[in-house]
């Protein structure tokens, strides 16, 4: 071995070093050395993850790695592409922001010896998560995806409250129904295809689907496994478990999971759309359509529910699934640019939403712990930045142009040019959805903005510097995002190029 | 019809997922919801087995010097249904964990009853 490419150990590496911190994070007794420790591994993910990117994208290449001993077709790989490293650096620098700015929540509502074990469960579900990215194989993408599953459940209820555990219970049995379907389709998937790896499954379901015998069994294997992590994501129907689960969770666990975990799922079904079934089989199979159709449900149905909800969290979980509505309708469409969309619409709900949480915490403890919009009436005189936050955040989900929300809003309904028959239906809801995002998003952004009596006025809460630093962060990466999205987009159509 | 004769294991085995399936969703007790989880796991470990085994042949483990690949059964399919086991272990363990919290809470086991007494509790 004279030659070691280094770029080429990072994706490993980031996983290796995330499972390390989780497993030395025990011995650590003191909650705040566990967040320097956690800090600094993100830190250095995140540079590593920068250089990957920047070395895939001027290469123009993508390259698996193999992990143990056994080469393809058998043994486990890793597999990086553009799209992947752009994902690892959006998930490192959001988690590396949330943490910094909901750091205080976590002090504040985890019993103080325990709360080096919810950095374990940060450190594990950001190896998860990166593992889902990189992943090329099948069965390390169920493992992961079932670590995911306890390490949400324990994030949930790391609060401890008796509603917390109930809410924890409820989004178990959901999450364990997707993750049993995934896991049979998984494994018929397998005994028809005989092969593990990706690129060796593509292979064998290209010539299956040409000998057409085996369209029924592959039509049941595609619906096993995208219904299953479309239930594991929260698409519409299957999205009773979030409004509960966040509303009772801490605030940085409820930015965490529903602006990054739901996405890593998201992220497998691109990677099985392309890297497995092949868009042109995903045509014939119609499993895409059904997705199609969940998600525009979706994207009217969350904005109905969000409308009717008067406690701020609950608000923020009913918009979750409506925009993960709109991530399954870009994939729905089956084309290069829907998928573009969908992919920046992942990049743009989770900076907006993480923000969105962390503001939102930060706004109802500072209004002692009542949640609904009216107690919260005139909350932004006390923490400014808070205010500014979430009104950033409601114009971006909002699709306000500037913001990085409008802008995969616009490539949506760009895309939606390029599919025909579908094209009529995606206008006319993204236009509905976008007037109901602006029906609930605003009212709450004026209530929050009311002014309030002057004696009232005076009594400033104070913000604590880190929490400045990451609210601050947030903004500006959303306006950046929103004005300067061109290279990005470029880095998802390369990436998604590659991927096939 | 003779299909499902014909592979009656992995027949057997998509019957019993779909029992636990229903099972987890629809049972209201708590630990027969879990016992449910581990139906449908078992079933899908159950399917697994059955593909991996190839009559007539036996484990790949040496012991005879007999190195021809068609004297053995395939391995990975064990490998895989190991790793789902220490899966369905740790979520089992999780789970029940989470139940005992909650019934030393609610003093019930029923998921109804928890749902409506939180709600209750909540809107104190």
């Amino acid at each position: 071995m004279d030659h070691v490419n280094w770029i080429h150990n990072i994706p490993f590496f980031s996983i290796f070093l995330a499972m390390f911190c989780g497993i030395i994070t025990p011995l650590i007794k003191n909650g705040y050395t566990a967040w320097k420790v956690h800090t600094t591994m993100l830190m250095i993910v995140s540079v590593m993850s920068v250089l990957l990117l920047v070395n895939v994208y001027e290469n123009n290449e993508t390259f698996t790695f193999m992990m143990g001993h056994f080469p393809a077709p058998w043994g486990n790989e890793l597999r990086a592409g553009p799209l992947e490293a752009l994902m690892a650096v959006t998930f490192s620098i959001v988690m590396l922001l949330t943490t910094a700015g909901g750091r205080e929540f976590i002090f504040h509502d985890v019993v103080a010896e325990k709360q080096n074990l919810y950095f374990i469960m940060l450190n594990a579900i950001f190896g998860g998560m990166l593992a889902l990215v990189y992943t090329n194989d099948m069965f390390t993408a169920y493992v992961f995806i079932e670590i995911l599953t306890i390490v949400s459940c324990a994030m949930i209820a790391a609060k401890g409250t008796a509603q917390s555990m109930v809410s924890t219970t409820h989004y178990l049995v959901i999450s364990l129904l997707g993750s049993g379907l995934l896991l049979l389709g998984m494994s018929i998937l397998y005994s028809i295809t005989g092969h593990l790896l990706f690129p060796q499954m593509k292979e064998a379901i290209v010539a299956l689907a040409a000998t057409k015998d085996y369209t029924f069994p592959l039509l049941v294997v595609s619906g096993f496994m995208f219904i299953g992590l479309a239930i594991k994501s929260a698409l519409f129907p299957f999205h009773s478990m979030l409004p509960g689960a966040y509303q009772a969770a801490i605030p940085t666990s409820s930015g965490i999971l529903s602006g990054l975990v739901l996405k890593s799922y998201i992220i497998l079904v691109i990677k099985l759309v392309y890297a497995v079934f092949s868009p042109d089989v995903m045509l014939k199979l119609k499993i895409v359509d059904i997705l199609f159709v969940f998600g525009l449900a979706g994207m009217v149905m969350g904005s109905v529910y969000a409308m009717c909800e008067t406690r701020m969290k609950r608000m923020l979980a009913y918009s979750s699934v409506a925009q993960i509505g709109y991530i399954y309708m870009g994939i729905g469409l089956n084309s290069r640019i829907g998928m573009a969309a969908a992919c920046f619409h992942i990049l743009a709900h989770a900076i907006t939403k993480t923000m969105l949480f962390v503001c939102c915490g930060q706004m109802v403890e500072d209004s002692g712990g009542k949640e609904q919009i009216f107690y919260l009436k005139g909350a932004a005189h006390k923490n400014k930045l808070a205010g500014i936050g979430f009104t950033v955040g409601a114009f971006s989900m909002v699709g306000v142009p500037l913001f990085a929300g409008f802008v995969s809003k616009m490539y949506f309904a760009t895309a939606s040019v390029y599919a025909p028959g579908k094209m009529a239906a995606v206008l006319i809801v993204l236009g509905i959805s976008m007037v109901l995002n602006a029906l609930y998003f605003l009212p709450s952004v004026i209530a929050i903005w009311t002014p309030v009596k002057e004696q009232e006025r005076t009594q400033k809460e104070p913000i604590s510097p880190l929490f400045r630093f990451s609210v601050v962060l947030f903004i500006v990466l959303n306006i950046t995002l929103g004005i300067f999205y061109r290279p990005v987009i470029e880095v998802i159509e390369k990436g998604i190029i590659l991927l096939q | 019809m003779s299909h499902l004769l014909i592979n009656y294991y992995e027949a057997a085995s998509v019957i019993l997922f779909g029992i636990g399936f229903m099972n987890l969703l629809l049972q209201n007790n708590l630990i027969k919801k879990f016992i449910g989880l581990n139906i449908m796991d078992t079933a899908v470990y159950l399917f697994l087995a059955a593909k991996g085994y190839i009559t007539g042949r036996v484990a790949p483990i040496l012991t005879n010097g007999i190195l021809e690949s068609e004297y053995y059964i395939n391995p990975v399919p064990a490998g895989l249904v190991l790793t789902g086991i220490v899966v369905s272990v740790s979520v089992t363990a999780f789970s029940l964990a989470l139940v005992q919290r909650l019934y030393k809470h609610y003093g019930t086991l029923n998921m109804d009853e928890i749902m409506h007494l939180s709600r209750e509790r909540e809107g104190e």
